[in-house]
């Protein structure tokens, strides 16, 4: 049956990318919070901010892309949750097609319903003042964290959609994703904190791919951050895909 | 030619419930084999372990030749499942939740296919309208006509009329007729005994985790001593009534042509029900 599988995805793929295209306040809601965050740090909490940077604005966005994608997920085990109780998740299973594929289709919706996402976020940003002077190959780069970080967060999601009782705890797994980049390098820079918070902030995974997407976009010199980062997202990416799919066997048995 | 469901000593257990305590029956091809019990029977858990959903304990099941277990691909491709909840996208339109299925089997012309259906299942004028505006009666036929692509030749429904006004249960009946007219064997769950009695060639109770009783109707019915005479005042039925005023030809179902039966079994029922208490007595 594998030989059906891209078929299968593809066509699974198109049907959750009309749900999207059907309820665009999907992608709005999750833009939103973000970029309430941003008003709200820029034009409120920013000015007795010294974050040594010209710009906060483009001190802030690597963080805020991390909590659009954190926020954005939820909406991952949201729609992966409502296939499960309808039962319509049931009725792909008992059909001749390749089975992982409801899975992959899932997944790959989550990448593009965030990729849009961020793009509304760094076109606000751009209104609000941020720019960049980096070069393609920089903000490849960037995409790359981006996607990277987005998969291993919604494999994480998968774990959830799959197990969950209710829509509530589907998607309230994503909370502590989204409070997690405020103690971190996001929005502050760590050296005020006192030891054992900045210790937690510093060598958590937040700060060091907060750290490698802004020097990449004020064109600094990537320092070892990028290494980390690569690593925590390659890291979470693996145990959440290695569980999600351990859950996943356990529900189709 | 073999059995189109062969079901052997099958046992399922949550935890420590015992849900299936041995089951063991077999459905011919071309019938409708209705799958009789109360609520929390274990109907949903045969049907799901015949549609490869969950794995048994003990015991052996084939559909269609192939062991649920060790061939679940060919069994896949053999079957349809309708599942207790109207197994549909809302999202979507009706049309494209055929399209959707078409593909999924990698049918040539799958919008075709979908206009067929929809014609067949009298959806034509709902097929580009989203499914979460449907009534029940449709969903459920938009549901059955999903299951129909590829023209499987075993379909499970597990309980298709349940929470169904009695209009779009007529509707859904006539469906299944339909079905098993055209060659399809068909495995039906329901707890309303008036289901069974109109749609299936055989019936099976399923109690306490086995088959207490298997057999057609009048099988069944010779089970209890000898029908008496019984006058009993013919009062139309609550339904006759209802369906009398309303009309059955609303504007999206199909005709339906029932009614007359159903004041027999309805008779028939009471007659027994009548007996029963006397033997009980």
């Amino acid at each position: 049956m594998t030989t059906h599988f891209f078929d299968d995805t593809a066509v699974l793929l198109g049907r959750s990318l009309r749900h999207i295209a059907r309820s665009l306040d999907t992608i709005i809601t999750t833009a939103i919070m973000p970029i309430g965050f941003m008003l709200l740090f820029v034009y409120v909490f920013g000015g007795a901010i010294n974050s040594g940077s010209d710009s906060y604005v483009s001190y802030l966005l690597p963080g805020i892309l991390l909590i659009t994608i954190a926020s954005g997920i939820s909406y991952t085990a949201y729609r992966l949750f409502l296939d499960m109780k309808n039962g319509i998740f049931e009725r792909f299973q008992s059909m001749p097609i390749a089975r992982s594929s409801v899975l992959w289709a899932h997944v790959l919706t989550s990448l593009v319903a965030n990729l849009t996402s961020l793009v509304v976020v760094v076109l606000v940003a751009l209104l609000m003042g941020f720019r960049s002077g980096a070069g393609v190959l920089a903000w490849l780069a960037v995409a790359g964290i981006l996607i990277l970080f987005t998969l291993a967060l919604t494999w994480l999601a998968v774990i959830p959609g799959l197990t969950a009782k209710t829509v509530d705890g589907a998607s309230a797994f994503s909370y502590p994703l989204i409070f997690l980049p405020f103690i971190s390098s996001a929005f502050v820079p760590t050296a005020t904190m006192p030891g054992p918070v900045r210790a937690f902030a510093e060598n958590q995974p937040v700060t060091s791919i907060v750290n490698a997407i802004r020097d990449l976009l004020t064109q600094q010199p990537v320092s070892g951050d990028i290494w980390v980062a690569l690593a925590w997202c390659v890291g979470i990416l693996v145990v959440a895909y290695a569980f999600a799919m351990a859950t996943y066997r356990r529900k189709i048995s | 030619m073999s059995a189109a469901i062969h079901v052997k000593g099958l046992e399922k257990s949550y935890k420590k419930l015992e849900v299936l305590r041995g089951v063991d029956f077999d459905v011919e091809r071309g019938s409708i084999f209705a799958l009789l019990g109360s609520n929390g029977a274990g109907k949903t858990t045969v049907v799901r372990i015949l549609s490869t959903l969950l794995k048994a304990d003990a015991g052996t099941a084939t559909v269609n030749g192939f062991d649920v277990s060790a061939e679940a691909a060919d069994v896949r491709n053999s079957i349809s499942l309708t599942g207790q909840f109207a197994a549909v996208d809302e999202i979507l339109s009706g049309r494209e939740n055929l399209v959707l299925v078409a593909q999924l089997r990698h049918l040539k012309n799958p919008r075709a296919i979908a206009d067929g259906l929809l014609e067949r299942f009298s959806l034509t004028d709902a097929a580009s309208r989203k499914v979460a505006e449907y009534s029940g009666g449709m969903r459920r036929r938009l549901d059955i006509a999903m299951s129909l692509i590829g023209n499987p030749p075993l379909i499970f429904l597990d309980e298709p009329t349940t929470g169904l006004d009695p209009q779009a249960r007529i509707e859904v009946w006539q469906a299944i007729k339909e079905l098993a007219e055209n060659g399809t064997t068909v495995l039906l769950t329901t707890q309303y005994l008036d289901e069974a009695e109109q749609l299936a060639d055989r019936i099976a109770i399923l109690h306490d985790g086995r088959i207490i009783v298997n057999g057609t109707l009048a099988e069944l019915k010779r089970l209890l001593p000898p029908a008496e005479v019984e006058y009993v005042e013919k009062q139309p039925t609550l339904e006759d009534v209802f369906l009398a005023i309303v009309g059955h030809n609303g504007t999206d179902s199909t005709p339906a042509k029932t009614p007359m039966s159903a004041k027999t079994t309805m008779s028939e029922k009471i007659t027994i029900s009548a007996q029963k208490t006397k033997e009980q007595r």
